[in-house]
């Protein structure tokens, strides 16, 4: 069971809390946890909250002066256990745009090599008195435990096979900017869900927001008893797929593509892979997403990736920094100091 | 050669004793062939056969042909031991319509081109009806699976490491769980590799005496009951190949009981010889699972009653003389069976464990509906496979007559009662006995 921890202090730190720059009204505060470590367990207003404030970020995003001042002072640190190109960037981008000083530290390459446990990292960060963690490790459970040792906010950026939020919710918005709700939708999920952490936060908030959930994987790439999570299962994606708004497709990991889980890419892509012969079954305005980086002719076909009219993938990548940049702001509307003056 | 191709259009055989499991027939009447489909069965059809070429049938059973769920036909990479051409030969020998391969060919069948190859194989030499069996793990290697869908897709009728049991719990598991996804079927060689080690025969007695490494009968209930646990969480269809032991089977009996979709199949050795027939070294009883204990041997013909046991097959294995005539424990394992496999079978009906109908039922109708084939049976529509035997006919079995290019059995001069007089395949007669 994961634990948030929402603080004490809340109404002392709402009270130091100045309205958004970005939404006229914040009186309706729903989010007053201290770290974002996952979809599970938030309510639909809390996740409402995050759209919400995302969606006006989309639109300074587009503008040519992007920069707010709304996080001066504060800083970021951007820590990563693990490799990644584009959530640490999508962070750091939103960190800068706010005002923040961000930090990029490539963990796998310093301490954790010198046999640092993660704890002494967490208290080592901690001293340095950053005001935001944003951490990616690649154990379940690990960004958890080390938000248990600092001060400061901690944001998960995806930790194991367990919760990515952040892309639960530039998924989130992504459709329901497209498709104006995420209520009644049918979403397919499909391919590795096993080894997923987006598939498992987004199977989290679509249950929260009263979306249908599907999963379509072959059984090797199914974790047990899934459907206790609110999903339906199917082992085929003509079945799967049948009356979907939304098909998301997962990353089949390369490293796993040769071996036990499923027999090669090419069988993987005959049966799983979404061409356009398997979206013909999803409704004709289905739209097709995935969290990226995409394998091309593995889990998904270059035409339908490419597919203006279809695909989503580039708008979730520009949702990923604003949906960041609202996470960034409503941790730190929380933090003791109170934010800085915008 | 005796194979006449009469290929005859129309073809009524009178007076034939009918055997179809699938229905429940047992009874003196007429079968009806149009084109290469049986038009009808049973009663009087000598006004609606008119004009048919006529076969009189009086004193013979009238089955459908033998449905050979595991056989090696070598073919291809061991041409010299059997081929597509020289197994079919056998198998039309021996009444046998439908015959499915082991993949563990050189190449092994792990993949698509291999299935396509003995396909072609079996419609260039249009004798019995050729099905293989893919590879579970690629190169028969027990680590990676094999590309169970694509492989399916293109006619592998089900999924084996052949003579090799899938050893990895692991892999094994996700073999199945595999399978489960696209609904196909596992089989399995249910021998432990790590305990049955390099051993050679039954461990007992005999072994002991010989001085031989010995396998214990408990490698095969372990390894069947590992692949009973992963069937129960994967809930994929599991066979579980040549059993040879009472606890093996008693498992087997025990999981049907808890419904899970376990079948199993025996071959004529485990009924009809035990380990004492390995004698002096002969390596012509050299098996693998090896012959076991007579209280074994019982076991499985109580199997086979009882239902427990679903089917017959040859476990046919055509070794030459080069890989039998050695020292025991240098020589290959398995023996030729496709033209003993109903003579022998018979055995338990004339030693009345089994009624004629239910022995058929192993043969033909059982296998068919494990691998979902089609045949099997004699209802009006089905291709016509038949076989046309004299059950009461003794002969004595003489391997150098064998049309397998192997000649390995152990059961040379053996005295036996029932023939197959005729097979017919699709409507063809592919052999008929020479009076």
């Amino acid at each position: 069971m994961t634990c948030y921890s929402s603080h004490s202090l809340a109404a002392r730190r709402r009270a130091n809390y100045s309205t958004a720059p970005m939404q006229g009204d914040a009186c309706d505060i729903a989010f007053r946890r201290r770290h974002l470590l996952g979809i599970d367990g938030l309510s639909s207003a809390e996740i409402e909250e995050f759209l919400d404030l995302a969606a006006g970020y989309v639109e300074l995003n587009r503008q040519a002066e992007k920069k707010r001042s709304l996080l001066r002072g504060r800083t970021i640190i951007n820590c990563f256990f693990e490799n990644s190109t584009r959530t640490r960037t999508s962070f750091e981008v939103a960190g800068k745009r706010l005002g923040a000083d961000v930090i990029n530290m490539a963990v796998a390459v310093s301490s954790m090599v010198k046999g640092e446990t993660l704890i002494d990292t967490a208290t080592t960060l901690n001293a340095m008195h950053p005001d935001v963690l944003v951490v990616r490790h690649p154990e379940s459970g690990a960004v958890q435990l080390l938000s248990e040792k600092v001060d400061c906010a901690v944001i998960n950026g995806g930790d194991g096979s367990h919760e990515h939020p952040t892309q639960a919710l530039l998924d989130a918005l992504t459709i329901r900017r497209r498709k104006g709700r995420l209520s009644e939708l049918i979403v397919a999920i499909c391919g590795d869900v096993l080894h997923s952490r987006v598939a498992r936060s987004n199977i989290a908030l679509l249950n929260i927001m009263g979306a249908r959930v599907r999963v379509v994987a072959p059984r090797t790439l199914l974790p047990a008893e899934i459907e206790r999570l609110g999903v339906e299962v199917f082992h085929d994606m003509a079945n799967g797929l049948a009356d979907v708004d939304i098909v998301m497709m997962l990353r089949l990991q390369s490293e796993r593509m040769h071996g036990s889980f499923v027999p090669s890419t090419r069988e993987y892509f005959h049966f799983f892979g979404l061409d356009y012969d398997k979206l013909r079954a999803a409704k004709p305005d289905a739209l097709i997403m995935h969290p990226g980086p995409m394998n091309r002719g593995v889990e998904i076909g270059s035409e339908i990736a490419d597919d203006i009219d279809r695909s989503l993938i580039r708008h979730q990548v520009e949702m990923g920094v604003a949906v960041r940049m609202a996470c960034l702001e409503i941790l730190a509307r929380d933090l003791g100091n109170g934010p800085a003056l915008a | 050669m005796n194979v006449s191709s009469t290929g005859a259009s129309r073809l009524l055989i009178r007076h034939a004793r009918l055997l179809d499991p699938a229905s429940g027939l047992d009874a003196v009447g007429d079968l009806f062939v149009e084109g290469s489909v049986i038009a009808a069965a049973g009663g009087d059809l000598s006004a609606r056969a008119r004009g048919a070429e006529t076969i009189p049938a009086e004193g013979l059973c009238l089955a459908p042909g033998l449905v050979d769920m595991r056989v090696q036909l070598r073919e291809p990479g061991a041409e010299h031991m059997e081929s597509v051409e020289s197994g079919g030969q056998a198998a039309a020998a021996g009444g046998v319509t439908t015959m499915v391969a082991l993949p563990n060919t050189d190449p092994p069948v792990d993949d698509v081109s291999v299935v396509e190859f003995l396909a072609r194989r079996a419609r260039e030499v249009k004798l019995a009806k050729i099905h293989t069996y893919a590879a579970a793990t690629k190169g028969l290697g027990g680590r990676r699976l094999a590309e169970m869908g694509l492989l399916a897709a293109n006619g592998a009728l089900g999924f084996t490491d052949g003579v090799k049991a899938v050893a990895d719990a692991l892999v094994m598991r996700r073999v199945l769980a595999y399978a489960r996804s696209f609904d196909l079927l596992v089989l399995q060689h249910p021998e432990e590799p790590s305990l049955a080690g390099a051993g050679e025969a039954n461990e007992g007695e005999i072994a002991t005496r010989l001085g031989l490494p010995a396998i214990t009968p408990a490698a095969e209930i372990i390894m069947i009951e590992r692949d009973l646990r992963l069937v129960e969480i994967t809930g994929a269809r599991y066979h579980a190949a040549h059993l040879s032991t009472g606890a093996g089977i008693e498992a087997i009996r025990g999981a049907k009981a808890r419904g899970l979709p376990v079948t199993c199949d025996t071959a004529p050795p485990y009924f009809a010889l035990d380990e004492t027939a390995i004698g002096d070294y002969r390596t012509f009883a050299k098996l693998s699972p090896p012959l076991r204990s007579e209280k074994d041997r019982r076991a499985v013909i109580e199997g086979l009653r009882d239902g427990t046991i679903d089917a017959i097959a040859s476990d046919h294995a055509p070794w030459d003389q080069d890989s039998k005539r050695l020292p025991f424990s240098s020589a290959a394992y398995g023996i030729v069976g496709l033209e003993t496999l109903l003579a022998l079978s018979l055995e338990l009906y004339h030693s009345r464990h089994l009624s004629l109908l239910e022995l058929i039922a192993r043969l033909t109708w059982n296998p068919a509906r494990i691998l979902r084939l089609p045949v099997g049976r004699l209802t009006p529509g089905a291709p016509a496979d038949l076989v046309l035997f004299d059950p009461e006919q003794p002969w004595k079995i003489c391997t150098d007559e064998f049309r397998s290019k192997s000649k390995n059995a152990p059961f040379d001069g053996r005295t036996v009662r029932g023939r197959v007089k005729r097979t017919i395949v699709d409507g063809r007669t592919i052999f008929r006995l020479q009076a």
